[in-house]
């Protein structure tokens, strides 16, 4: 089970499904193709879908400077940060935050799972978006 | 039957800062020194298409350049914008409506990098929120991902900025004009790893004007012309990696300056081993690398022994970025695309001074890549 979190950054993003967390897409019904973020739930032609919870890391980066707010929401103190696109098996590639891992460990192919990650908005209030970090017991 | 298309004039206003100056007056500057150049008068301009990504109405421009009543198409196509006035005036004389037109593309950025928001580009606020939407990271990802596949090191992304700040610091319209050693660059703070401070183009201010012309009207002025072989702009197909994207698809596919470069090297006859000096987008070290292999000049992978040898160098078998490209000029997104242009235009007509590739070069190459995915292509001959 997951630790009690904060409200979703979105409610349109993540979704707890038997105790896990899994990021929503949508899958086009003609076509089968998968989208993330979500096309509108009410829209006929999509149907909701969740995304598998592993994967691997497919590239990844630093942020190094604070993003200019807007868009960015974080506070206004900054630690650089890791970004990957991750790798999901059978569904898509997905950008994402990643947590819990050493710049020096980040290497393209190391296996990673969904975590809620807290995200501090500029306000202060908290809020849960998701990030990727390395599998519990698995190391790259 | 379609008409021939020449550019016959054109002109620049510096790249960098110009504090004194907005950016509207930056792209009058430019159309006044294209039209002085060759000789000509606004009034026998016969139309016009312009535009700027964050500085202002290009039409607006008719206030300084006068009131003609001619139209004046506005472009805003993003980072495109530039290659796409362009193509609007292009196809208007290849298509026998007018036979005298100007494209002119100008800008004026803050400092740091773009603040895009995300409603703009179709995407949930959360995107930017958590620090996610930002061109750096792209740019730094896709090439991390390649130098992985390709075995590209972090030298020949140091050997590609080198080159931009040597040519650079021999073009007067350039914003860096000074040479910068490898060591310096590959030390230098880092940005968005593996790309570091020197590896990136800022934003940036400057304009560009050109004037089109078809056969005839070339001929019967007398001016000095380049042919418009080709001028392509192609969007994001499915399986590209592009700017601002929340995910991708498993099967990779290819990108949109790929289909661009086929378009213009199909409209024009010739293949990339035809082409003589290049201009290609360098937002970064690494999109200079990819764009090389991306536009069909080399294989997947070739491009450390090209830069190792210095085959993209001025003296080198085919030149890149002979003015210093995006790295060297900054990237004023509206002028960007046209700032390649002119600078085949001039080089083509012998008139690149310290930075002229030598041998007479025939054919001109040119590429701009922006966010969400589009990339435009034109390829000169003289």
């Amino acid at each position: 089970m997951q630790d009690p979190i904060a409200p979703f950054i979105s409610d349109d993003l993540l979704t707890l499904a038997g105790g896990e967390l899994h990021l929503v897409a949508s899958r086009e019904k003609a076509t089968g193709k998968l989208a993330f973020p979500p096309h509108a739930e009410d829209d006929p032609r999509f149907q909701r879908v969740l995304l598998p919870r592993e994967g691997t890391l497919w590239s990844w980066t630093i942020q190094r400077f604070r993003p200019k707010s807007p868009p960015y929401a974080g506070p206004a103190t900054f630690e650089p940060y890791a970004v990957g696109y991750v790798q999901l098996d059978g569904a898509l590639i997905v950008e994402a935050r990643l947590a819990g891992v050493r710049e020096a460990d980040l290497a393209i192919g190391m296996p990673l799972e969904l975590v809620a990650f807290p995200f501090t908005l500029a306000s202060g209030e908290s809020r849960s978006t998701f990030a990727f970090a390395p599998r519990t017991g698995a190391h790259s | 039957m379609s008409e021939d298309v020449f550019i016959i004039g054109a002109g620049i206003h510096r790249f960098g800062r110009t504090p004194e100056l907005t950016g509207l007056q930056q792209g009058v500057y430019a159309v006044r020194e294209a039209l002085q150049q060759a000789g000509l008068s606004w009034d026998q301009i016969q139309f016009a298409f312009g535009g700027s990504d964050s500085a202002g109405n290009a039409d607006s421009m008719v206030s300084d350049l006068g009131l003609t009543g001619l139209p004046f198409i506005n472009v805003a196509n993003g980072c495109a914008t530039g290659g796409s006035a362009l193509f609007g005036a292009y196809s208007s004389i290849r298509s026998g409506e007018f036979d005298l037109g100007l494209a002119v593309g100008f800008d004026k950025h803050p400092r740091g990098a773009f603040s895009p928001l995300p409603a703009d580009w179709g995407l949930p606020d959360w995107y930017g929120e958590t620090g996610l939407m930002l061109t750096t990271q792209f740019f730094a990802m896709k090439i991390r991902r390649y130098m992985a596949s390709y075995g590209i090191t972090p030298e020949s992304l140091g050997l590609v900025a080198e080159k931009a700040f040597a040519n650079g610091a021999l073009a007067d319209h350039a914003w860096r004009r000074e040479p910068v050693d490898i060591e310096t660059i590959l030390t230098s703070q880092m940005v968005s790893d593996p790309l570091t401070k020197f590896m990136f183009c800022s934003p940036a201010e400057g304009a560009v004007a050109l004037i089109l012309a078809s056969g005839r009207k070339a001929r019967e002025l007398g001016l000095p012309a380049v042919r418009l072989r080709a001028a392509a702009v192609r969007t994001r197909p499915s399986g590209s990696f592009e700017v601002f994207s929340p995910a991708l698809e498993l099967e990779r596919g290819p990108s949109p300056s790929t289909l661009a470069s086929r378009a213009a090297f199909d409209m024009a006859g010739v293949g990339p081993e035809d082409i003589d000096l290049a201009q290609l987008q360098d937002t970064d070290s690494g999109a200079e690398i990819m764009h090389m292999a991306e536009n069909g000049f080399c294989a997947d992978g070739e491009q450390t022994a090209w830069l190792a040898e210095g085959r993209t160098r001025i003296d080198g078998a085919l030149p890149v970025n002979t003015d210093g490209g995006c790295l060297a000029c900054g990237e004023p997104i509206g002028a960007s695309g046209l700032r390649q242009v002119h600078e085949n235009y001039r080089q083509l007509l012998g008139q690149a001074g310290r930075r002229q590739v030598p041998g007479s070069p025939r054919l001109g190459y040119s590429h701009v890549y922006g966010a969400p995915g589009v990339s435009a292509v034109t390829i000169l001959e003289r």
